[in-house]
């Protein structure tokens, strides 16, 4: 049974998993070679669809539904969302530094089932250390003959620009990426039309995650009823999840969907630190709504996080002990989307600045009790009826994100925000 | 001020990336950066000839995304993380101390125009919390005496180029996961170090 698909070379041979050399000592661009000349375009994409690979950035849709969506005319560009920043992730930047070659791989099979010629890799700007070892592969592979004109000769040619982001969460969101990548602010734009019809330059563009184009290469190498015998239905294949905030080991790790919340916290992330108590967690990075002790036993799939009112997100779990201040830690969310929020829709762009604002007042001890109500308000106005998955009165979820930490203080831990209200200012302030 | 000959050069290359002239506006903005230690109007005028967009346009884009600073910025901007996984380890106490060392608010640049503290928002370091970057370049870790170090190491020496892997051996401690192979580029100014805009410097 596999149980590593993505992390196995990095961690075999952290001293240069980066390198081509090392990657082709170890099968890298081997499926790739073989591709190009036993297989169809089609017959790659059937792969893809077989294995029911769901994407890897947040939304959780089927990558080879997403691929057969693309428009048919030419040109077509595939696009790399390298731009990870949901408070809580960074394992893309790990398969960034350390196996740049695996997702070049995965991207020039995934163009050539794709029909597409030019390819990017958009990188978040503060991720210069993982651009440089991207940049540095492709330079490697294009020397190799995997990139540019007639590959392998194929016939196939394929061309990969990496290109630096300038410090926007919301260019995660694909449509504000593609106008970023376009030179415009990136803004989402409404859909329809996808990307897959009308993305960038107005051309058929997909959009795909860091760790969802990793698993390509090993997915041709090894068929997708391969890949979806792995893991529970639903939630198949390995997944790369970040474990952050008050664990003993935290980091990033690659494991089967389907085991316990207990196990993930306790076995893998080593438990509470300082052997504190769990007060709760973020299963699925910021966006997502919190989790109490009482579902510990619950399942790690997407569709179970989804059905106990939350999400698995970008695979993301931030941990939070008995200590914690959950007014602070909720308003440290709300302030992040507040300065996110691109500002085009006015329930985000108003709502997650007063949401910030009347947190600042309660954490500061000059809370008030109507505050408690004030908060509900303004979230119901950026997502009416509260409910998940949640509405949405915006262009994109990032308002309804800025949500999520407000429900989940006021379901779970009302009576401490009552308290720090009826407190006041604490002492000395 | 026109820029340089070898600016020009690598402007045209950068143009050469893409299908169309606009996206080259935000690799540009970068070499306008790099050129004159910010963003100043007379660059924008340049980027706004190469991709052929009104100047208003460029400084639309640029006024949009968080890294495109002004010039004055000083040598080195110091970003701290409070975002919820630093925050949980600390986070508004390394800005804290940062600050403190520094004697500067949040978002101020010091007198002589050296050093530039300012709140970030997650870095992507979430396990190797509280993180810090300087010129872009991160280190994980940083407990607020180290922070208080590194601000001092900044001030005192002025290294022209700061790079992660040295930075995180003097001044960090738990990363988000092995590194793998040390890196021998860095930041030599308030800008993110990429090969490809000229903006990599070898660390000394």
């Amino acid at each position: 049974m596999t149980d590593r698909i993505l992390t196995t070379r990095m961690e075999a041979h952290p001293e240069d998993s980066n390198t081509i050399e090392r990657f082709e000592a170890t099968e890298g661009y081997g499926t790739l070679r073989k591709a190009l000349s036993e297989m169809t375009p089609d017959q790659i994409l059937e792969e893809v669809k077989a294995a029911n690979l769901r994407g890897r950035g947040g939304a959780g849709f089927p990558a080879g539904v997403k691929w057969g969506f693309l428009a048919p005319t030419a040109p077509r560009y595939l696009v790399i969302n390298g731009d990870e920043s949901e408070p809580g992730t960074f394992k893309d930047r790990q398969l960034l530094e350390r196996d740049p070659h695996q997702l070049i791989e995965g991207i020039i099979l995934s163009s050539f089932a794709l029909g597409v010629n030019q390819a990017f890799i958009y990188i978040r700007g503060e991720y210069p250390r993982p651009a440089r070892r991207v940049q540095r592969a492709v330079d490697e592979a294009y020397a190799a003959g995997y990139l540019g004109g007639d590959i392998l000769g194929s016939g196939f040619s394929l061309d990969i620009t990496v290109h630096l982001g300038g410090g926007a969460y919301i260019c995660g969101e694909e449509t504000a990426l593609l106008n970023s990548l376009e030179g415009r602010r990136g803004e989402p734009r409404l859909k329809p039309p996808f990307p897959a019809v009308e993305g960038l330059y107005a051309k058929p563009t997909i959009v795909n995650n860091v760790e969802t184009i990793s698993n390509i290469p090993w997915i041709v190498a090894n068929g997708g009823a391969a890949y979806d015998a792995i893991g529970p239905e639903g939630s198949r294949g390995t997944r790369l999840f970040s474990l952050s905030g008050h664990v003993e080991r935290p980091g990033n790790y690659e494991v089967v969907m389907g085991m316990s919340w207990r196990d993930m916290i306790y076995d893998i992330g080593g438990g509470i630190r300082d052997g504190k108590d769990l007060k709760c967690w973020i299963p699925g990075g910021a966006s997502a709504p919190w989790f109490l002790p009482e579902v510990l036993d619950e399942p790690v799939t997407l569709d179970d996080t989804g059905r106990l009112g939350s999400m698995l997100g970008s695979g993301a779990v931030i941990v939070m002990d008995e200590t914690t201040n959950v007014v602070a830690a909720a308003l440290s969310v709300v302030r992040f989307f507040s300065h996110e929020s691109c500002g085009q829709c006015t329930p985000c762009r108003e709502g997650t600045t007063w949401l910030q604002r009347i947190l600042e007042r309660i954490v500061s001890g000059n809370g008030r009790p109507a505050d408690l109500d004030l908060l509900l308000d303004v979230c119901d106005n950026i997502s009416p009826g509260l409910r998940w998955p949640p509405a949405q009165t915006t262009i994109c979820p990032l308002g309804p994100s800025a949500v999520s930490p407000i429900t989940s203080i006021m379901t779970h831990f009302r009576p401490e925000v009552e308290a720090m209200i009826r407190q006041g200012a604490p002492a000395g302030v | 001020m026109t820029w340089s000959q070898e600016t020009l050069s690598r402007a045209e290359e950068i143009l050469g990336r893409y299908p169309e002239r606009r996206s080259a506006v935000m690799p540009l903005l970068y070499l306008a950066m790099r050129e004159e230690g910010g963003l100043t109007t007379d660059g924008m005028r340049q980027v706004a000839e190469y991709t052929g967009l009104t100047p208003v346009q460029v400084e639309s884009v640029a006024s949009f995304y968080t890294m495109y600073k002004d010039a004055g910025v000083g040598k080195y901007v110091v970003s701290v993380c409070t975002s919820i996984s630093c925050h949980l380890l600390g986070g508004d106490d390394v800005l804290a101390a940062i600050a403190d060392e520094a004697d500067l608010a949040p978002g101020e640049i010091d007198g002589d125009g050296v050093l530039f503290v300012e709140r970030a928002e997650c870095i992507g370091a979430c396990g190797g919390a509280p993180a810090v970057q300087v010129n872009y370049e991160l280190v994980e870790g940083v407990e607020p005496d180290a922070g208080r170090r590194l601000c001092r190491w900044l001030i005192d020496d002025q290294p022209s180029v700061v790079g992660s892997d040295a930075m995180q051996a003097e001044f960090g401690g738990q990363r988000s996961f092995e590194w793998g192979p040390g890196e021998s580029e860095g930041a030599a100014g308030p800008v993110p170090a990429f090969g490809p805009y000229g903006t990599a410097e070898s660390v000394s």
